[in-house]
């Protein structure tokens, strides 16, 4: 099966920030991400990279919800698991 | 009425970026024209344009390098140095006393080209949420605005070249209307393949291939221009509230600003033949553009013999060059003021003119006129005093800007000597 890692995760977000991004130095998993300097535009980045990466569907609504790293990271998890 | 005074300058040009590296460069006449690396050129008839070399990572965080086209990026970089050079933290200012007005003419164009290559050879779903704002006019002002917390108005004004001047004329009525602080200026990058090949249909572009022989505004030999990306942005003040913030030093003082438009010519398409910058050949109007600068003056309540260099528009095709010299002597008499056009250095940077405004403020702090590069031979008809070769010692109070847009546009802007806390050379 694919796994989608907290490593994983970083360098998509990265990605979505031309390679700088601070607030990735630390614990990011559970901080919000306005409080990581990603605005909405960048989560909706985040989910476009995943669609590539990942060969998923993300629905515009499941973006809304993806409030924080912690969230995308389980979100992409379960949608990988059901496609095995 | 307070004046507008500039406080602050920022600068990132073909031929260098920061304040003093440009100023160095043109005052030494060394050019930024090359032939293009951007990408490969070779297929077009145009080889040549003026490139800003360039670190977006020293200026700009990876959030707005991300989301930005370099148009943008050029001016987020000017504006970090403007506001350092102004002794500003926009941080620790009121957010709804500052403002942005910029203008920009080619969009996100390299930015656009590659994701619209995505959408075509990979399809929608590789298309960067980016795009929805990287490739827009207002992309600068909104960028600028959010990164630096302006919360004032912000605008974006597209009149091509004219663009540099008119959105400084806008934000000094910004400042008059209330609003103390105002980021302004204007930036382009036209430089990529699509974008390329938008200009060529103008007609319009030199295609030579020597640098040193290729846009030669008032030459007899003028045969096009070339373009360069690049931007400059000014921090515009209320006169009052800069004087009680302890400002460092006064470049100068936007005094006088007019904008005129002309009616369309012929078929309307752009090209040498077809865009008017004057009315109509024949009809006896009063041409366009002298009327832009006779407005300027009289708004800055200066006199033609008070202005002590114009910076000319230099299109760089001999009809359009010979409307504007006609309208600098019918305004000033035959050889009656100092000339230049430094662009000569950069190319022509579209909504960049504004780089033209830092320029004519760093004549006036250092009192000298930068020359005019390349051109060797006066057009006839062109009784004009350039300043050729060598940069020219003069003592600068006035300088009359002027700006020409594919489409109609002339804009005429007059700098003044500051007052008081005048820059000194550094």
């Amino acid at each position: 099966m694919t796994e989608f890692t907290v490593a994983d995760l970083k360098d998509i977000m990265l990605k979505a920030a031309d390679g700088t991004a601070p607030a990735l130095d630390g614990d990011f998993l559970d901080t919000p991400f306005p409080e990581l300097e990603f605005d909405s535009l960048a989560v909706l980045e985040i989910a476009t990279l995943l669609q590539q990466n990942y060969h998923l569907v993300i629905p515009d609504e499941a973006v809304a919800e993806l409030t924080s790293p912690r969230v995308v990271l389980d979100y992409v998890t379960a949608r990988l698991r059901e496609s095995e | 009425m307070t004046g507008a005074v500039v406080t602050g300058l920022g600068v990132a040009s073909p031929n260098g970026v920061g304040t003093e590296e440009y100023w160095r460069a043109t005052l030494e006449g060394r050019s930024g024209i090359r032939p293009i690396r951007l990408f490969d050129a070779a297929p077009y008839p145009v080889r040549l344009a003026g490139e800003v070399d360039f670190d977006a990572e020293a200026y700009i965080p990876g959030k707005f390098r991300a989301q930005t086209d370099q148009m943008t990026q050029l001016a987020m970089a000017a504006t970090v140095m403007a506001f350092a050079d102004a002794g500003l933290d926009p941080a620790g200012m009121p957010a709804f006393e500052m403002g942005v007005t910029v203008a920009n003419s080619s969009g996100g164009i390299m930015f656009g080209q590659r994701e619209l290559q995505q959408l075509w050879s990979q399809g929608p779903t590789y298309v960067s949420a980016y795009m929805s704002v990287a490739w827009f006019y207002a992309s600068t002002a909104g960028q600028l605005s959010i990164r630096h917390g302006m919360k004032g108005p912000a605008l974006v004004l597209a009149s091509e070249q004219a663009g540099g001047l008119d959105a400084v004329g806008h934000a000094r009525r910004q400042i008059r209307c209330g609003t103390p602080l105002m980021v302004t200026g204007g930036s382009d990058a036209s430089l990529a393949p699509v974008g390329l090949a938008f200009q060529i249909a103008t007609g319009m572009l030199s295609t030579r291939r020597d640098p040193s022989r290729a846009y030669l505004p008032f030459d007899r030999d003028a045969n096009g221009y070339l373009p360069g990306n690049g931007g400059a942005i000014l921090v515009l003040e209320d006169a009052d509230a800069a004087e009680a913030r302890g400002v460092p030093g006064v470049y100068g003082e936007i005094a006088g600003y007019a904008a005129t438009f002309d009616p369309p010519l012929d078929d309307g398409e752009p090209g040498p033949d077809t865009a008017a910058y004057d009315p109509p050949r024949g009809s006896g109007r009063s041409p366009r553009l002298r009327r832009a600068a006779e407005l300027a003056l009289a708004d800055a309540g200066v006199a033609p013999g008070d202005i002590d260099v114009v910076f000319a528009d230099a299109w760089g095709l001999p009809a359009l060059d010979w409307e504007e010299a006609r309208a600098i002597t019918e305004l000033f008499g035959p050889r009656g003021v100092p000339v230049t056009a430094p662009k000569t250095m950069t190319g022509r940077l579209y909504a960049g003119a504004a780089l033209d405004l830092v320029t004519a403020l760093l004549s006036i702090r250092d009192g000298v006129i930068p020359p005019t590069l390349n051109v060797t031979e006066p057009a006839p008809g062109t009784d004009l005093d350039l300043v050729l070769r060598e940069p020219r010692r003069r003592t600068v109070r006035h300088a009359l800007v002027l700006a020409r847009g594919l489409g109609g546009f002339n804009s005429a802007i007059v700098v003044s000597a500051p007052t008081t806390h005048a820059r000194s050379s550094t």
